[in-house]
């Protein structure tokens, strides 16, 4: 029996089982790739950074934004995926696709191994941990310095053709289109993620770990599968990197990396798939123009950004646009 | 000693010298009605946390259906039917109600660690959990974010995510706990409600509550079984009037 008021309700349910399905604004991260393509041709190689970068973010927010694990050190994977695929190219392996796979195991193994063991805490300790595991690769890298260079960094990748067809060129044309290309496919995986049962039982963990535990879910096993396909997709993400910009040095495995793409995530929002996208690209442009008319000061501005976004528009320019969005519609 | 249902024998567990579970023998038959009563500290949460698999025991066995579960994890009690809820709502606080009872019956069907089909697609598990709201009298609240329902609504919604799991065990922790006393009544109506072969354990500081809904209650006093009986019998026993209401209420 249907009461009146079921009706509105039932509606509603449909919306809700249907929320994984593709909305129109999600064509427009891809409409404005390609416009930018065709608008910016001198600035390609910053924008083929841009896309690579937002990888990375995306990566982040599978763990952090929907899984809550709280991480300060997600370089190590960039890194190890960086380091992978630099190492392959530099030692007469520079065919790019199979890098990027390298990379991603590699990334996955070390996501694997090192979420095994850390992810049993939480919160501050785990924030120390997820630090130490970045600070211990890097320290690694630095005094394998016959392999990764050391200090001065990775030097001699030759990264062949795409497909054999495609080659690296000087304005970062197929660099762009490459890191646009893998971005896509990276986001389809992670979209599909966190549209899954198991995608909504990371948020269930983030939202209530206890209550998790108390419906029966697996939540260290879910967590460390959470870990390790981010830890791979960073991994990706940090080869696209290094294959692009032939070269890798310690910066790869930094702290500031980890920090920064986390500060990325945060303007743009968190556990919002699009925040990645958002945040990568505003701070990146941002970057780009304040070294060009502040080179002394920039950060200065990031971080005067940075606390206004924390005290104004907690949930990041997304989170801004939701509330945006519902004010409007009140107000109609 | 019967088989089915929850059983404990001499389940023990201290904190260093802090005993909060001392030799509990303790016996919970299917469609049981059973309250455990006591004064704070008596160690009523901590039994509850030590059947569920929260805390280990330091000796003793805790039993169900006759099959040894000390030893178990959290998942794997729950799966076998033990479910609890929570003293302060421990929901999904952002997500709207019926995704609350959603992630538990995916759970418990076992669907919830696909990462390919949308979890939109498993309809039927949508429809499930809407179907419970409904009987509860909670579906209006289906689309609605936890976090915006009134707190005795919330006491509902901890309530509906276990009976998600379709438990044989259910052990409610203070389900009235935090609640304005004219807005209990929702809450005794649901457990009252409750289908005859889930056995439940109420823990309640609330003794109305627990006379109206309980069949058999046992008293713990300092992780020991002070007493069980009838309703009646606890509240004729002069023991168990001294230690809970004090000794004023005796003479």
């Amino acid at each position: 029996m249907a009461l009146a008021s079921d009706i509105p309700v039932a509606a509603g349910l449909d919306a809700f089982a249907r929320r994984h399905r593709l909305h129109a604004y999600e064509t427009l991260p891809w409409i404005l790739a390609i416009a930018g393509y065709f608008v910016f041709p001198d600035y390609l190689a910053l924008g083929a950074q841009i896309l690579g970068t937002i990888l990375f973010a995306l990566s982040l927010d599978l763990v952090l934004g929907y899984a809550g694990i709280i991480t300060l050190g997600h370089a190590a994977f960039f890194g190890t995926g960086a380091y992978t695929a630099g190492i392959l190219a530099a030692n007469g392996w520079g065919e790019p696709l199979s890098g990027l796979l390298a990379a991603g195991l590699a990334a996955g193994a070390v996501g694997l191994i090192s979420g095994a063991i850390i992810l049993r805490t939480t919160g501050l300790t785990l924030l120390m941990q997820t630090l130490m595991v970045a600070a211990m690769l890097s320290e690694l890298a630095n005094k394998a310095t016959r392999i990764t260079g050391g200090a001065d960094g990775l030097q001699g990748m030759d990264v062949w053709p795409i497909l054999g067809l495609f080659r690296f060129d000087l304005f970062g044309r197929t660099a762009y289109i490459y890191c646009a290309v893998v971005l896509l496919i990276g986001l389809i995986i992670v979209r599909a993620i966190v549209h899954s049962p198991f995608g909504r039982s990371l948020i269930g963990i983030r939202e209530n770990m206890l209550r998790m535990h108390a419906v029966g879910a697996p939540v260290a096993r879910r967590k460390l599968i959470a870990y390790t396909i981010s830890a791979a997709l960073a991994g990706v993400s940090g080869a696209l990197i290094a294959q692009t910009a032939q070269f890798v040095g310690l910066g790869v495995l930094g702290l500031e990396r980890s920090g920064t793409v986390l500060i990325m995530l945060i303007i743009g929002g968190i556990g919002q798939l699009y925040g990645a996208f958002i945040g990568v690209t505003l701070y990146m442009i941002a970057q780009d123009r304040f070294a060009e008319i502040d080179p002394v000061y920039w950060y200065f501005w990031i971080g005067l950004f940075m606390i206004i976004v924390v005290l104004f528009a907690r949930g990041g320019v997304l989170g801004l646009a939701e509330r945006a969005r519902r004010y409007w519609r009140k107000a109609s | 000693m019967t088989a089915t249902g929850l059983a404990t024998e001499n389940l023990c567990k201290s904190f260093g010298a802090l005993p909060v579970a001392s030799d509990i023998n303790f016996q919970l038959a299917p469609g049981a009605r059973h309250a455990l009563i006591g004064p704070n500290g008596a160690g009523k949460t901590s039994f509850v946390n030590l059947v569920t698999g929260v805390l280990r025991p330091s000796s003793g066995r805790i039993l169900l259906d006759g099959e040894d579960i000390t030893r178990l994890s959290q998942a794997a009690r729950v799966k076998r039917g033990l479910v609890r809820t929570f003293q302060i709502s421990a929901l999904f606080r952002r997500l709207p109600l019926i995704e609350n009872v959603t992630l538990a019956i995916a759970e418990r069907e076992g669907t919830a660690d696909g990462l390919v089909r949308p979890a939109g697609a498993h309809r039927a598990l949508i429809d499930e959990a809407y179907a419970l709201l409904q009987t509860l009298g909670l579906a209006t609240d289906a689309l609605k974010p936890v976090n915006e329902l009134a707190y005795g609504r919330q006491r509902l919604a901890d309530i509906a995510v276990s009976l998600g799991l379709k438990p044989k065990v259910l052990l409610l922790d203070e389900p009235a706990a935090g609640v304005p006393s004219g807005e209990t009544g929702a809450i005794i109506d649901m457990i009252e409600g409750l289908p005859s072969d889930i056995a439940f354990l109420i823990i309640e500081h609330d003794m109305d509550l627990v006379f109206r809904l309980a069949h058999r209650i046992t008293v713990l006093v300092q992780g020991r079984v002070l007493t069980e009986g009838s309703p009646q019998e606890i509240a004729a026993d002069a023991e168990v009037r001294q230690v809970y209401l004090g000794e004023r209420a005796v003479r």
